[in-house]
């Protein structure tokens, strides 16, 4: 019965009462929560006291039980009655039972427990399991206070505690065909780590996400749960979804922090070189998986600093860099060589790689901005996200003059587009001390694509949203330098070929906004510099490139790519995904022709 | 591990002259090509065209005017010292063919550059007219190696301390009446030199090709701040250029574009001394 502590988590929340005198059972003990019997133990009164949160060995006793053994007898602290029922047995060992009194969806329920140490019986049906699940509310996420974040680049949620990760992780139905894993691009195992964390192995939760996934600390901060795992979530249906994101983050942050992440060993060495261009989400993932099945893997980056997106594009109060510079040294400790400031296709041109390595691997990702070719774009203080964001976490202008580059200064910023980078542009020019930013899109709430707890931030923070506008033109002052956009209002028409409403601009609605800063974050295209050098690539119409989607391999040989640059603007867990097939595609090849 | 293996100081210290270690960027570098270079880790990323390069010893020169905080941290280091993060060579190289007569007008640093682009239109077989402004006859850089490069010079200052008195507008001019065979001007220098130059050639309808310096963060079309309007279309210098058809430039707007962060450069300077 005592590992069944970890079910009762929830039900002490639940409440348990006695089934004689309705006695209470739960106590709160200098801000602990326990709840408190009597028992008889190898002939001797104990006292009990079975902690809500933590696992079985932090069942308080007078007297230490050995596992597997039977309690003689269990009493109400107050009526001093026998719990016991005599006519029932544990449907699992047959030992005899308790009956305790719950409190669940408005009424009150008996709940069985096995005497036994060690035996997880509890006699609840399973309907009513999941109904009583269904009762405690998702478990919020702490948070930084919003007057105090935005003075500061600290990241913004504090994460879960071990409380409330196994109070959530207690929401899960542990469905037989779960259909979340299906929403995951790389097929997390979501029911089997969200179990483990449920049972208080968090190490092993996290071991079991890293077969799928090797950056479960980023994929829980950045990824789109909403519509992913959490969409297809059947406690979705009538209520809100298991926060499988909160989830993976909390086991891959204690995993992180209680030192627990193991280098694997790699017993075979090939001899076999691969080289992966960019050093983001899907260039790591290759690396990752191709590097424990024994390849000699080098990662080129053209920038300074390993990571991609990650480090130049989401700001270090939603992915804080020291969780991607872990990522990275992990994978540098298994054998990955990382060569920083090497521009693949200037520095080193695709045919002189494929001289040296078996085969390459481009997840370069959509790195050119696009701008929207509105008259004024060319004057001062107008940027492309790109680069007000690599300026602020790349170059860490906000901590300008102690970082060299300048940071771009203005009160009144207005941000371009609805995605996650302009919730970012928008996040951090409030926190480098702009007075005033507006967030303009041109279609509806409803079509903002951004995570819908960055939209959520940024609307705590003071981001203001002009939803159903878009620019005209902007408007400088003799100086060059911006001073206003002029905006038109829009409403919705018939759906476009997405199946999104179409903005339609209402003529005659122009009006101008006075702003300093103007900042376009409505997406970014491939860029263009490896294939300058590389023409044999074949690419698309937008500029991506053309891949076998069963192998992602593209029109040259050996040569194979995955993420933005295949797909255009996605999200990072995608491109892991695509990096996976690459490196299983590889693997297999290679192994064919060895 | 990029080294700087020899330093040495022109024009009286305002102007320093670096040649780093750096064999990769060394082997493939071509006249008109960039590198960027960060010094420190809190240090910002400063595009510099490389000057020269010797790809036997593995090393690319380059020549920087002191002008802010950064350059001036880049002056303190000494013989040895190493450079953080050097990038390159990006953007693409100039078109370095033989076509008969060209005429190659430097000013201040950027003599720096033309060295280089002069060096390989000499190469290339062409016949190669080197015109070189500065100043004052302190401020003038390399005029050994570009006369040695040079078919014909003619050097100008702007208070006639050394060669003729006035602007390289001056000889080009006459040049261009003189001369009838005059296929490419090549302009690289400060954007109101690079201007002027252009809106004469423009008259004479000769082909000219200026190197322009916007600000710049990531140098491989990432950030977007580079970007210069030629012939009424935005293009980004560091993929599409730095080399265009200056006739087609809007050098008014690259000059406002380049002055935004003046005052946080002076500040940043000023932080620096205190």
């Amino acid at each position: 019965m005592f590992e069944d502590v970890k079910y009762l988590k929830f039900k002490s929340y639940l409440n348990t009462y006695c089934p004689h005198c309705r006695n209470t059972f739960n106590v709160e003990v200098k801000d602990r929560k326990y709840i408190q019997f009597k028992a008889i133990y190898q002939g001797d009164d104990i006292d009990l006291k079975l902690s809500p949160y933590l696992d079985v060995f932090d069942v308080e006793s007078t007297k230490p039980i050995t596992k597997d053994d039977l309690l003689d007898d269990l009493l109400c602290p107050r009526c001093k009655k026998s719990l016991i029922v005599p006519d029932k047995q544990c449907g699992e060992c047959g030992s005899s039972v308790a009956e305790v009194t719950i409190a669940a969806f408005s009424r009150l329920l008996p709940f069985y427990m096995c005497m036994k140490h060690g035996c997880t019986w509890h006699g609840l049906t399973k309907a009513d399991e999941n109904k009583i699940k269904l009762k405690i509310p998702r478990q919020e996420m702490p948070e930084q206070d919003m007057k105090l974040r935005i003075a500061n680049h600290g990241e913004v949620p504090y994460g879960y505690t071990t409380e409330l990760a196994q109070l959530e992780a207690g929401r899960c139905l542990q469905c037989k065909e779960p259909k979340c894993v299906n929403g995951c691009p790389v097929n997390v195992d979501i029911p089997g780590f969200i179990k483990l964390v449920r049972e208080d192995d968090i190490d092993g939760a996290a071991k079991r996400i890293k077969e799928r996934n090797i950056l479960p600390a980023i994929c829980g901060r950045v990824c789109p749960q909403e519509s992913q795992c959490e969409a297809l979530c059947i406690l979705g249906i009538k209520d809100r979804p298991v926060a499988v994101g909160n989830l993976e983050r909390f086991v891959a942050d204690f995993e992180r922090k209680m030192d627990l992440v193991k280098v694997p060993a790699i017993s075979t060495r090939l001899n076999r070189k691969i080289a992966v261009v960019g050093s983001g989400p899907s260039g790591l993932t290759v690396a990752a998986d191709l590097i424990q099945l024994g390849y000699s893997v080098t990662i080129f980056e053209a920038l300074h600093e390993a990571g991609g997106v990650l480090v130049y594009g989401i700001p270090e109060f939603r992915l804080p860099k020291t969780i991607v510079n872990f990522e990275i040294d992990f994978l540098k400790q298994m054998g990955v060589r990382v060569e920083m400031n090497t521009v693949i296709g200037r520095t080193i041109e695709m045919d002189e790689l494929l001289q040296n390595f078996d085969a390459v691997f481009i997840g370069v990702g959509a790195g050119l901005p696009v701008f929207m070719n509105l008259p004024g774009e060319t004057l001062g203080n107008v940027f492309s996200a790109n680069e007000y964001l690599t300026r602020m976490n790349l170059m860490k202008a906000y901590k300008f003059p102690e970082y060299d580059t300048p940071k771009p200064r203005g009160n009144r910023v207005v941000v371009f587009g609805g995605g996650n980078v302009a919730m970012d542009s928008a996040r951090t020019a409030i926190r480098t001390g702009s007075n005033e930013v507006m967030i303009v899109y041109r279609r509806s709430r409803q079509e903002l694509p951004a995570r819908h707890e960055e939209v959520r931030h940024a609307e705590e923070e003071g981001v203001k949203f002009m939803l159903l506008t878009n620019p005209v033109r902007y408007l400088g002052n003799d100086q060059g330098v911006l001073k206003g956009v002029e905006c038109i209002r829009m409403q919705l028409g018939e759906p476009d070929s997405s199946g999104r409403r179409r903005p339609v601009p209402i003529e005659g609605s122009n009006f101008v906004i006075d702003c300093d800063i103007a900042v376009v974050a409505i997406g970014n295209t491939s860029n263009p510099i490896l294939f300058q050098t590389a023409s044999d690539i074949k690419r698309n119409k937008w500029g991506n490139v053309e891949v076998n989607p069963e192998t992602n391999e593209t029109s040259k040989e050996n040569v194979y790519a995955g993420g933005d640059i295949v797909t255009g603007s996605a999200t990072v867990i995608q491109a892991m995904g695509a990096g996976r097939i690459a490196a299983n595609a590889i693997h297999k090849k290679l192994s064919k022709t060895q | 591990m990029y080294q700087i293996i020899r330093k040495q100081l022109l024009a009286k210290g305002s102007i320093v002259r670096f040649d780093i270690n750096a064999p990769r960027i060394a082997a493939k570098v071509k006249a008109g090509q960039f590198v960027i270079i960060r010094v420190n880790e809190t240090g910002e990323r400063i595009p510099l065209t490389v000057a020269d390069k010797d790809a036997f010893s593995g090393t690319i020169t380059i020549i920087f005017q002191v002008v802010g905080k950064s350059t001036a941290l880049m002056r303190s280091l000494k013989e040895g010292d190493i450079i953080k993060d050097v990038v390159g060579p990006l953007g693409k190289p100039a078109d370095a063919e033989k076509i008969g007569t060209v005429v190659m007008v430097g000013g201040g640093t950027g003599i720096a550059i033309l060295h280089h682009v002069a060096k390989a239109f000499k190469e290339a077989g062409n016949h190669v007219i080197g015109i070189l402004g500065a100043k004052d006859k302190d401020l003038l850089i390399l005029t050994n190696e570009m006369s040695a490069i040079c078919d014909e010079i003619v050097i100008t200052t702007d208070d006639g301390s050394f060669g003729e008195r006035g602007f390289v507008t001056q000889p080009l001019k006459k040049y261009l009446d003189e001369r009838y065979d005059i296929k490419l001007v090549y302009a690289i220098g400060p954007i109101i030199m690079m201007k002027n130059v252009c809106s004469l050639t423009k008259k004479y309808n000769i082909l000219t090709m200026v190197s322009l310096n916007p600000v710049m963060i990531d140098g491989t079309g990432m950030c977007g701040g580079c970007r210069v309007t030629v012939d009424n279309k935005t293009q980004f210098c560091c993929v599409d250029g730095p080399d265009f058809n200056g006739h087609l430039v809007d050098f008014d707007e690259l000059e406002k574009r380049n002055s935004i962060y003046l005052k946080d450069e002076k500040d940043s300077l000023l932080a620096s001394i205190r």
